[in-house]
């Protein structure tokens, strides 16, 4: 089952502008491969492509996306941590 | 005997190669639908085309671009790794054991690299997998799968017998699954050949009726104008090697060698165009400013002379191309060791180079 764990986490910073995808995607994969449930990650990117990707990846390992948003050149997103049991990913 | 019965208390973990193709969504979704815990595995090399297509598509693009290995897993309910091994697959490109295919295309040895990786457990998830799925096919692809070069992948990858390729897997001996019944062979495949029928039909069965089949492959290296490009590239630094900007490059723009000591990189459209211009400070760059125009880079070292021909043929591709005359911008990059740097930060008057007068050996890898 997973946790609901996503208030008041920890607020973890990764910029990856000026990167392409899938490396945004990779860099947000590989950071919270190392945060605990309920934590949050806050993520910026310079690449449209995040628009789409960062959402499939979240949906896809099972985390919440609580924000995506692009403006100008700049696409943010926040991500709450969840695990079911002992993954990692 | 299952697995269960070996006192190992959890499912059969599979690490499924998932390219975004519809091969290795089968592959995973034929063990998926055996009871099988799969997790996907998608490798970024630099060369994938995968990558480059949300990198440098235009940015008011109305059709929607994806990500097929996301998509994928998606659509399988599985989740997706995406591992970074730029810096690794460097030497697979550049010394290859098994040699290369029609281009420079590394298939086998790529294959090789690929299904050990997924198998080391450090990399990808916690405790690993207890096999291998791949997608492929005997006798589809010249290189890398055919019936004597797939025994090798096996052998050479570490995996031997925990590689299971379930669209051909009744071709090929038992594999570790089968034989401890992790996986039914009876369930499993015997594809063959470059007939894609089979895999269409599996589709249409397994309700798959949206899926990616991208005519190139999933790798620009199997392109011969990528490769063209790529090789031209070693040729004018007088070594082999590469670094990820270079062959992000080498996907984008027309490339046009007018001279050994430099070559130009014409954006092609806005999408081209936007993602050159995250390049202006490394690059010295040319810009019509009097009409519409592509930005144009200028990789090496250019004299006097060459600056005003890449102005000519700048102006060539511009909406300007029969005016009589028209203006050109040449910016320095912001580092450029180069000695075209003295030239920069002026407008030039140029007249558009005339089609005829475009060499067209200067076009790399055309």
């Amino acid at each position: 089952m997973a946790s609901a764990q996503t208030a008041g986490g920890t607020t973890h910073k990764l910029d990856t502008r000026g990167l392409l995808c899938p490396l945004p995607v990779i860099r947000t994969q590989d950071r919270i491969r190392g945060l605990a449930a309920g934590e949050l990650l806050e993520v910026v990117a310079s690449d449209p492509g995040t628009l789409h990707d960062i959402p499939a990846w979240c949906r896809v390992h099972g985390h919440e996306l609580l924000h995506a948003q692009g403006r100008g050149d700049e696409y943010r997103f926040r991500i709450a941590v969840i695990r079911d049991r002992d993954e990692t990913g | 005997m299952t697995i269960e019965d070996k006192a190992m208390p959890r499912r059969p973990r599979a690490a499924a190669l998932i390219s975004g193709g519809l091969d290795s969504m089968l592959a995973a979704k034929v063990v998926l639908d055996q009871g099988v815990d799969v997790e996907g595995v998608n490798f970024f090399t630099g060369f994938c085309v995968e990558g480059h297509t949300h990198a440098i598509r235009k940015r008011r693009h109305t059709r929607h671009k994806r990500n097929n290995a996301l998509w994928v897993a998606e659509q399988l309910g599985i989740k997706l790794h995406i591992v970074d091994v730029i810096e690794e697959y460097k030497d697979i490109v550049l010394n290859p054991r098994h040699g290369y295919g029609a281009n420079l295309n590394p298939c086998l040895d790529c294959k090789i690299f690929m299904v050990g990786k997924a198998l080391q457990a450090d990399v990808i998830a916690d405790g690993g997998f207890d096999f291998v799925v791949t997608g492929e096919v005997v006798g589809q692809r010249p290189k890398s799968q055919r019936a004597d070069t797939m025994p090798i992948v096996a052998r050479e990858s570490g995996a031997g017998d925990r590689l299971l390729r379930p669209l051909c897997a009744r071709n090929l001996p038992p594999t570790l699954p089968e034989r401890e019944g992790w996986v039914d062979r009876a369930k499993l495949y015997g594809f063959h050949g470059r007939d894609r029928k089979p895999q269409l039909a599996l589709a249409r069965t397994l309700g798959f009726t949206d899926y990616a089949q991208p005519a190139g492959g999933c790798c620009f290296l199997t392109d011969a104008k990528y490769s063209g490009k790529l090789a031209d590239l070693w040729a004018a630094r007088g070594e082999r090697d590469y670094e990820l900007d270079d062959i992000m490059l080498l996907k984008v723009g027309r490339h046009i060698r007018p001279a050994a000591n430099y070559k130009l990189i014409v954006a092609r459209e806005e999408g081209e165009n936007n993602f050159l211009a995250g390049y202006r400070r490394s690059f010295p760059h040319l810009r019509v400013v009097s009409h519409e125009g592509p930005l144009t880079l200028i990789d090496g070292v250019p004299d006097a002379d060459d600056v005003v021909l890449a102005a000519r043929i700048a102006a060539r591709y511009s909406q300007g191309r029969d005016a009589a005359q028209v203006i050109v911008r040449l910016d320095p990059a912001t580092d450029s060791r180069s000695s075209a740097a003295a030239l920069c930060g002026r407008e030039i008057a140029v007249a558009p180079l005339p089609a005829m007068q475009l060499d067209p050996a200067w076009h790399i890898g055309a």
